[in-house]
């Protein structure tokens, strides 16, 4: 029997059927209600007048939303730059059994593990010049560091902590996806004659093609609704130069409490994300080799 | 190509006491050079550690291989030049067809042209000439363990090909197709072959010599022929055949042999020791015969069942169970009746703690 | 295995990433031993007057202690809801092709894609009438939002890694589905289980702002008391610190439970 290709089975709905009902209910209801504001000019909660387009056009004038979103695709590029590659390289140092293995899986997640704002207050103190211990190690190194002074310094702390706080995401993805290969591949490569680098490029790097794309989109997206690490750390500052996306949203809509414009502003963050992410996923379908309707690799 | 010999034993431990501790009890084999061999067991007999080891995936802990008489026992793979076939295809999935046959002989630098003329023969031998662009990854599990084989033929001084359980994956109707083209290559080439396997059947088609194996102990190395005819322990004789061979607990005394109660007079020439021991003789050399025969046993026949090409009768005597192979045209016992079985003939072997006497 | 050269230069990778990894949480735990006094007037690599004060604080404020168990309670039963839904629905799209199939992944994915903040108002205003607010059932139910498609995510993905062949020998050698699917198929995708699992507890421990916003008392969760911690004499550093390392234990405990599901091999083959 051919192994390329899926059998066609509608019954298979039954099987989907839970997933969507648990999302769909968290996701539907709300989407509506959103839908709903940001058509509406909701001056009390008695008094709503529909406005059609209109917000969505002032969102999209926006200057200051324009330079957010730049500051954001920067940010977010660079988080993947640096993650995915070290992430990588780090499931690949990580022990494959035994105490060790334990012993480093859970290290390796910690920082997984401790919640956002925390994650921000850790930082938040590391960087300070008086009670920190990079702040006070890089000032007696030399460096004039102010993470709340030079936009610089706050920019590279920011993804310093992004990178810190998530990478481990990616490796453990990547662990998950190397410990899945059987050994026969590398008795394979081993019979003929593989160098380390052949079995990294030719076994070890496509059979985590499909974990990898889990982590690329995972970053991706989180890194473009990161709020509360850097909101904490620096406030969006110095400035508003590590306002991103997110934060930009809520000062808007906190700050003017305005529902229908931050409704608006909601569903074209939420547009914007998602073309980016059918893009990439795109993009990386094309590009791989073993497809989601490709069959199974031995 | 190159003649292996084996001559080691397997411990899971660093001090083995027992038999238990064994992977692999102390065993000595040659495998000759261009020999298609079989190992045949069921799981857990040791036949992979064996397999593992000749190929350098595995140490030994006692003892030596030697590949034409070197000592290759701390040799790698690659040193000692092996090609092995796993049980599920094992092929570069970003690869196209030729690229996988390509590969062992780009990792060894040969140059390219020679890459290619080497390629397009094993392709041609493989009747995968017309794939060779495609993405391996694409095709179908068979064609997969055909790059997995290839690629292990494409070095042609490769010293043995070795093969575990290679056809696991294959659909059943294409599964002859690949044992086919494996007793063509092996005429062909003539490299020396160990294929492992679980099925008699495979064994016994590809193999000239099979080797039984049961519980990490090499039981008995021969011809299908051989096993057949005069299997050397017990279970060789319970493995080998379909179905096993009878085996009735006897005992010989005084030129007689007692079966549950029955007495049968034993052939003059045949020396046997006294005691309690066991007969074994395979269903197809169970005769049908009359009631007052020499050698007749008298048994109740509990099930007839038509096979096709023969016709299977289960039949007791006290507590033994006795099964015969009949010819579909003989005259058939019915269910719940008497019948007389031969049990004593040629063919019948005699086994003293589960050792072939004679 | 092979050369030692290329081992040691990974070793040496791995190490200098466990330092990296730890000393911001070292420090964490280091401020966590001391009073808020030391911690802003001197500084030290070690606690100059060790004290377990805080911890006391955590351990005896009756808040901070329920904390911890209304978080561990949604986060369970999120997890074991995630897990249960997402597994069937995850073998299915790695083994069949329906009507709509890559469409409804994608649209999974896409519940991923909109800032929690988004989903607030209208978490509030639906909890409300239906009675859930600050239940610990409303949290889990709301955190399967991005939970689900996740774990659907990972597990598609180690499923497709299983060739067809192992249910199709199944099938044949009579094995019923339910038996299959627990006695073989989910011993192959062990990492995958295990990497789902520990992903939901994880994003559902962390989430904060779903979780403050449908909880008042009875099912605050540690996150949102941790912000209390802000009072009007600054920020009590010392407390957050304890509560902060408190809250990495439940989790560091979990993955210590799933470790042999990832870092174990998969065996191939059913002999």
């Amino acid at each position: 029997m051919s192994t390329t290709t899926k059998p066609v089975n509608q019954k298979a709905w039954w099987l989907i059927l839970p997933v969507f009902l648990c999302v769909a209910f968290s996701a539907i209801l709300p989407l509506m209600t959103v839908v709903n504001y940001s058509v509406q000019d909701i001056i009390s909660p008695d008094r709503r007048v529909f406005v059609g387009t209109e917000w969505f056009a002032a969102v999209m004038r926006d200057q200051d939303l324009h330079e957010a979103l730049w500051r954001q695709m920067v940010f977010s590029c660079s988080v993947l730059a640096v993650e995915i590659p070290l992430g990588v390289m780090l499931a690949l140092s990580m022990p494959a059994q035994g105490w060790k293995a334990s012993v480093v899986l859970v290290i390796v997640a910690l920082s997984l593990l401790i919640p956002w704002n925390v994650v921000g207050t850790i930082w938040q103190i590391f960087g300070r010049a008086d009670i920190g211990l990079m702040g006070s190690t890089l000032l007696k190194l030399g460096f004039d560091y102010s993470y709340t002074g030079n936009a610089l310094h706050a920019w590279l702390t920011v993804l310093l902590m992004d990178v810190w706080h998530w990478t481990p995401l990616v490796a453990l993805l990547g662990y998950a996806g190397l410990r899945s290969i059987p050994d026969a591949y590398y008795q394979a490569a081993r019979i003929d004659g593989a160098s380390k680098f052949a079995v990294f490029r030719y076994i070890q790097l496509p059979k985590m093609r499909g974990v990898l794309m889990i982590a690329v989109l995972l970053r991706f997206m989180d890194s473009f609704m990161i709020y509360t690490e850097p909101f904490v750390l620096t406030g969006g500052g110095p400035g508003n130069a590590t306002t991103f996306l997110s934060q930009y949203l809520t000062q808007k809509a906190v700050g003017q409490f305005d529902l229908g414009p931050a409704a608006a502003f909601s569903l074209i963050y939420f547009l914007i994300i998602l073309l980016l992410c059918f893009m990439l996923y795109n993009w990386m379908q094309a590009v791989g080799t073993a497809d989601k309707t490709e069959a199974s690799h031995g | 190509m190159a003649r292996i010999d084996l001559d080691l034993a397997h411990a899971y431990g660093p001090n083995p006491k027992e038999d238990g501790d064994y992977a692999l009890l102390p065993l000595k084999m040659s495998f000759a050079d261009g020999g298609a061999y079989a190992l045949l067991g069921p799981s857990g007999c040791g036949k992979t550690t064996m397999l593992n080891i000749m190929s350098g995936l595995l140490q030994p802990s006692h003892g030596t291989v030697k590949f034409d008489g070197v000592d290759v026992t701390a040799a790698s793979p690659q040193a000692r030049n092996i090609a092995q076939v796993f049980q599920f295809p094992v092929i570069y999935d970003t690869m196209t067809v030729a690229e996988n046959l390509a590969f062992p002989l780009r990792n060894r630098k040969v140059p390219a042209a020679q890459i290619k003329q080497r390629v397009g023969v094993i392709a041609e031998m493989l009747e995968m000439s017309g794939q060779l662009d495609q993405r391996a990854a694409n095709l179908s599990a068979d064609a997969k363990q055909k790059i997995s084989l290839g690629r292990g033929l494409v070095r042609s001084d490769v010293s043995a090909v070795l093969f575990d359980e290679p056809l696991t994956v294959i659909d059943p109707h294409l599964k002859w197709q690949l044992r086919r083209k494996l007793k063509q290559i092996h005429h062909e080439l003539k490299l020396t072959l160990i294929y492992v396997t679980h099925d008699q059947v495979e064994a016994l088609t590809f193999a000239d010599q099979v080797l039984v194996m049961t519980r990490g102990r090499a039981v008995q190395v021969g011809s299908a022929e051989a096993l057949f005819e005069r299997p050397q322990h017990t279970f060789v004789g319970h493995f080998i055949g379909s179905p096993g061979m009878n085996f009735l607990p006897v005992i010989a005394k005084g030129g007689q042999l007692q079966i549950a109660g029955q007495f049968l007079t034993l052939d003059a020439g045949l020396h046997l020791p006294e005691g309690d021991l066991k007969l074994g003789v395979r269903p197809e050399y169970v005769a049908l015969t009359a009631a007052g025969a020499p050698g007749a046993l008298p048994v109740q026949v509990t099930q007839v069942q038509d096979i096709g090409t023969y016709v299977l009768v289960t039949a007791r005597i006290g507590e033994q169970v006795l099964k015969a192979r009949l010819a579909p045209d003989q005259a058939q016992p019915k269910a719940g009746e008497q019948a007389w079985f031969q049990v004593l003939g040629t063919h019948s072997c005699f086994y003293k703690n589960e050792e072939l006497l004679a | 295995m092979a050369n030692k050269q290329p081992f040691q230069k990974r070793t040496i990778f791995l190490f200098c990433y466990i330092v990296f990894a730890l000393l911001p949480i070292y420090w964490m735990v280091n401020m966590s031993f001391k009073t808020n006094a030391e911690i802003l007037s001197s500084f030290s690599f070690f606690p100059q007057h060790f004290t377990w004060e805080n911890y006391k604080t955590i351990f005896t404020d009756a808040s901070w202690y329920s904390g911890y168990l209304n978080s561990l309670t949604y986060v369970a039963i999120n997890c074991v809801i995630s897990i249960t839904v997402a597994l069937p629905a995850a073998y299915a799209f790695s083994r069949y092709s329906f009507l709509g199939d890559k469409h409804v992944f994608f649209w999974l994915l896409t519940n991923r894609m909109t800032p929690p903040a988004v989903f607030l108002l209208p978490f509030f205003q639906l909890y409300s009438t239906l009675g859930l607010m600050d239940t610990h059932i409303a949290v889990a139910l709301a955190h399967l939002l991005f939970n689900v498609p996740l774990a659907v995510w990972i597990l598609e993905g180690f499923m497709s890694g299983i060739p067809r062949e192992i249910d199709e020998t199944a099938y044949i050698d009579g094995y019923s589905f339910p038996r299959f699917f627990l006695t073989i198929f989910l011993p192959l995708i062990k990492a995958g289980v295990g990497v789902a699992v520990f992903f939901c507890f994880m994003f559902s421990w962390v989430e904060l702002l779903l979780a403050r916003t449908l909880t008042s008392v009875n099912a605050k969760p540690i996150v949102a008391t941790m912000t209390r911690t802000v009072s009007a004499s600054g920020m009590d550093w010392a407390t957050l610190a304890a509560a902060g390392v408190l809250t990495i234990v439940p989790g560091a405990i979990v993955i210590w439970f799933v470790r042999h599901y990832i870092a174990k091999g998969f065996a191939m083959g059913r002999v």
